[in-house]
C-alpha cells in the first residue's frame, strides 16, 4: 500500500525493554509541570476519537485533585472497541514501553500514586511480562475489558477498572473529578500516551502524526503511523475502483471519492467535509459492494451495542437501523420512512450521556448523502452490490 | 450579579415518566417515546417555582437545575 510513514511510534523492530531503550533512548522524566506544558506547545490532541487537548485535561485532573486533596488515578485506554480499528492493539505489541513511558509521564503530570492500563483480555499476559521489566515510580495495574464498542467509553472504562459492567455512566460529576475509586481521573488513549513519550525525549513530530488502520480491496488490513499533513488519497489508494470512503469508523462519516482525495488528514481540513479522524479508520468501499448495505449492518450492530441506559439511544437506535434495512433492500420503500429516520436521527443527537447517539446518526447521515443515488437505484428495485459478496467492513473481534 | 438557572437532565437516570412535562409544560415537552425535551437556554423569569416543583417531582431524580451566577 502506499505509504507516507514516518518512523517513531512504530519504529522498534521488537517490542522487548532492551530494543525500546536502544531506538528510543532512556527517558528522562521531566518536572511535573512541565509534561502538560510540552503536550500544550506541540498541541498534542488525544488519539482516542474526540480529539481533546492533552494538556487541558492533565491541567484539569491535576487541579481537581489538589482541589479535592486526593490523589489521582491515570488510565492508559486501550480498550478499542471499535470492530474496525486495530491501531491501539498494533501499538501494544510492537510499542508497549512507549505506552507504559506515557502513563509514567501522565502520572508524575497529575500527581497520580495509582496508574491503570485497561486491554483487551488475550493482551493482558503479554503486558505482564513487559511490565515485569520495568522499575517504574508509579506501580501499573492491568485491566481487562471486555470486547464490547462501548468499553472504551471513558466513564465506562472506570467503571470497569472499579469491577463494574462496561457501560457509559451520567457525566456529572465527570470522570476528571470523580472517576476510578471516586477519584479525580485521567483517561488517555494509548495512542496519546506513546506520542507524549516521544515528545518528552525530543522528538517534535510525534505530535504532528496519527496512526491509522487502513481497509481497501485486494490489501490486507495494516495500520501506518502518518503525518497529519498527508493527504488522504495517498495513505490509501483512491484512484480506482472505489466509491466512497469512510473516514473515522463508526462512529465517522462516509465521503465521496471526490471529496476524500482533496484533502489532508489535517482536523481543521476534515471539520471542513464534515469529517474527523475518531478511531483512526479510514476504509476505501469498493465499487462492487453496497453503501446502504454496509451501513445498515455497521448500524445495526451500533444499535445492538448501545448500553440501554439512556432512553432516546434505546428507543431510537434500534428504530434507526431497522428503517435503514429497510432502504438496503431492493425495493420501494414504506411511505415516510425516510421522513420517520430524518425525525428518529433528530430526536437521539444530543440526548444521551455518551456519544453513541451522536456518532451513530452522525454515520447514518452521511451514508444518506453520499449513497442518495443508490436510494434511487433501490426505490427501482435494484442494487448494485455483486450478489453474494462478503460484507466489506468488519463487524466483533476478526470479523 | 444576576442568578441564571438552567434545566439540566441526566438522560441515564430518566426513565421516562412524564411528571415533569405536566408540571412545566412551558419548557418541557415529550418525545414520541415519552422522555422530555427540554427548551434550549435559561429558564425565564417566573418560571422558577414551577420549574423547583418539577426538579422535587421527578420520580427518578433525574431532573436538576444548575444555578450559574453572572
Amino acid at each position: 500500500m502506499t505509504a507516507v510513514l514516518s518512523p517513531g511510534l512504530l519504529a522498534a523492530g521488537d517490542p522487548t525493554l532492551a530494543t525500546h531503550l536502544a531506538v528510543h533512548g532512556p527517558l528522562r522524566p521531566p518536572a511535573p509541570d512541565a509534561v502538560a506544558d510540552l503536550a500544550a506547545a506541540h498541541g498534542l490532541t488525544g488519539r482516542g476519537g474526540a480529539g481533546f487537548p492533552v494538556a487541558v485535561k492533565l491541567r484539569a485532573v491535576a487541579g481537581a485533585a489538589h482541589a479535592g486533596r486526593r490523589r489521582a488515578v491515570v488510565v492508559g485506554n486501550g480498550a478499542e472497541g471499535e470492530p474496525a480499528a486495530h491501531k491501539d492493539a498494533v501499538l501494544l505489541a510492537r510499542a508497549p514501553h512507549l505506552v507504559l513511558d506515557g502513563l509514567q509521564l501522565v502520572a508524575a503530570a497529575t500527581g497520580a500514586d495509582d496508574a491503570v492500563l485497561a486491554v483487551p483480555g488475550p493482551v493482558v499476559a503479554v503486558l505482564e511480562r513487559h511490565l515485569a521489566e520495568r522499575a517504574d515510580p508509579v506501580p501499573v495495574r492491568l485491566v481487562a475489558v471486555p470486547d464490547r464498542f462501548l468499553a472504551g467509553e471513558e466513564s465506562a472504562l472506570v467503571s470497569v477498572v472499579d469491577g463494574g459492567p462496561p457501560l457509559p455512566r451520567s457525566k456529572r460529576p465527570p470522570v476528571r473529578e470523580r472517576g476510578v475509586a471516586g477519584r479525580p481521573s485521567l483517561v488517555q488513549n494509548v495512542e496519546t500516551l506513546a506520542r507524549l513519550a516521544l515528545l518528552a525525549r525530543g522528538d517534535r513530530r510525534a505530535a504532528a502524526g496519527v496512526l491509522v488502520t487502513r481497509h481497501a480491496a485486494g490489501l490486507p488490513v495494516d495500520v501506518a503511523d502518518v503525518p497529519l499533513t498527508a493527504r488522504l488519497d495517498a495513505v490509501l489508494p483512491l484512484a480506482t475502483g472505489v466509491q466512497a470512503v469512510l473516514v473515522g469508523g463508526y462512529h465517522g462519516s462516509w465521503l465521496t471519492v471526490g471529496t476524500a482525495a482533496g484533502v489532508t488528514l489535517e482536523p481543521a481540513e476534515l471539520a471542513g467535509v464534515g469529517a474527523a479522524l475518531g478511531a483512526g479508520v479510514l476504509a476505501a468501499l469498493p465499487e462492487d459492494r453496497c453503501g446502504l448495505v454496509e451501513t445498515a449492518r455497521v448500524v445495526g450492530h451500533l444499535a445492538e451495542q448501545s448500553a440501554g441506559r439512556c432512553g432516546p439511544c434505546l428507543n431510537g437506535l434500534p428504530r434507526i437501523a431497522a428503517a435503514l434495512q429497510a432502504l438496503a433492500r431492493p425495493g420501494p420503500p414504506h411511505p415516510g420512512l425516510l421522513a420517520d429516520l430524518g425525525r428518529w436521527c433528530g430526536l437521539v443527537v444530543g440526548r444521551g450521556a455518551c456519544s453513541h447517539p451522536d456518532g451513530s446518526v452522525r454515520l447514518v447521515a452521511s451514508a444518506l448523502r453520499v449513497f442518495e443515488p443508490e436510494l434511487a437505484v433501490h426505490a427501482s428495485g435494484c442494487c448494485r452490490a455483486r450478489p453474494g459478496t462478503a460484507p466489506f467492513l468488519p463487524l466483533g473481534s476478526g470479523a | 450579579m444576576s442568578r441564571a438557572e438552567r434545566l439540566v437532565l441526566d438522560p441515564i437516570g430518566c426513565r421516562g415518566h412524564g411528571v415533569c412535562a405536566e408540571l412545566l409544560p412551558e419548557r418541557i415537552t415529550l418525545d414520541e417515546w415519552g422522555f422530555p425535551l427540554l427548551a434550549p437556554g435559561d429558564l425565564p423569569a417566573g418560571l422558577h417555582r414551577s420549574a423547583r416543583r418539577a426538579v422535587a417531582a421527578c420520580p427518578a431524580r433525574a431532573l436538576d437545575l444548575d444555578v450559574e451566577r453572572h
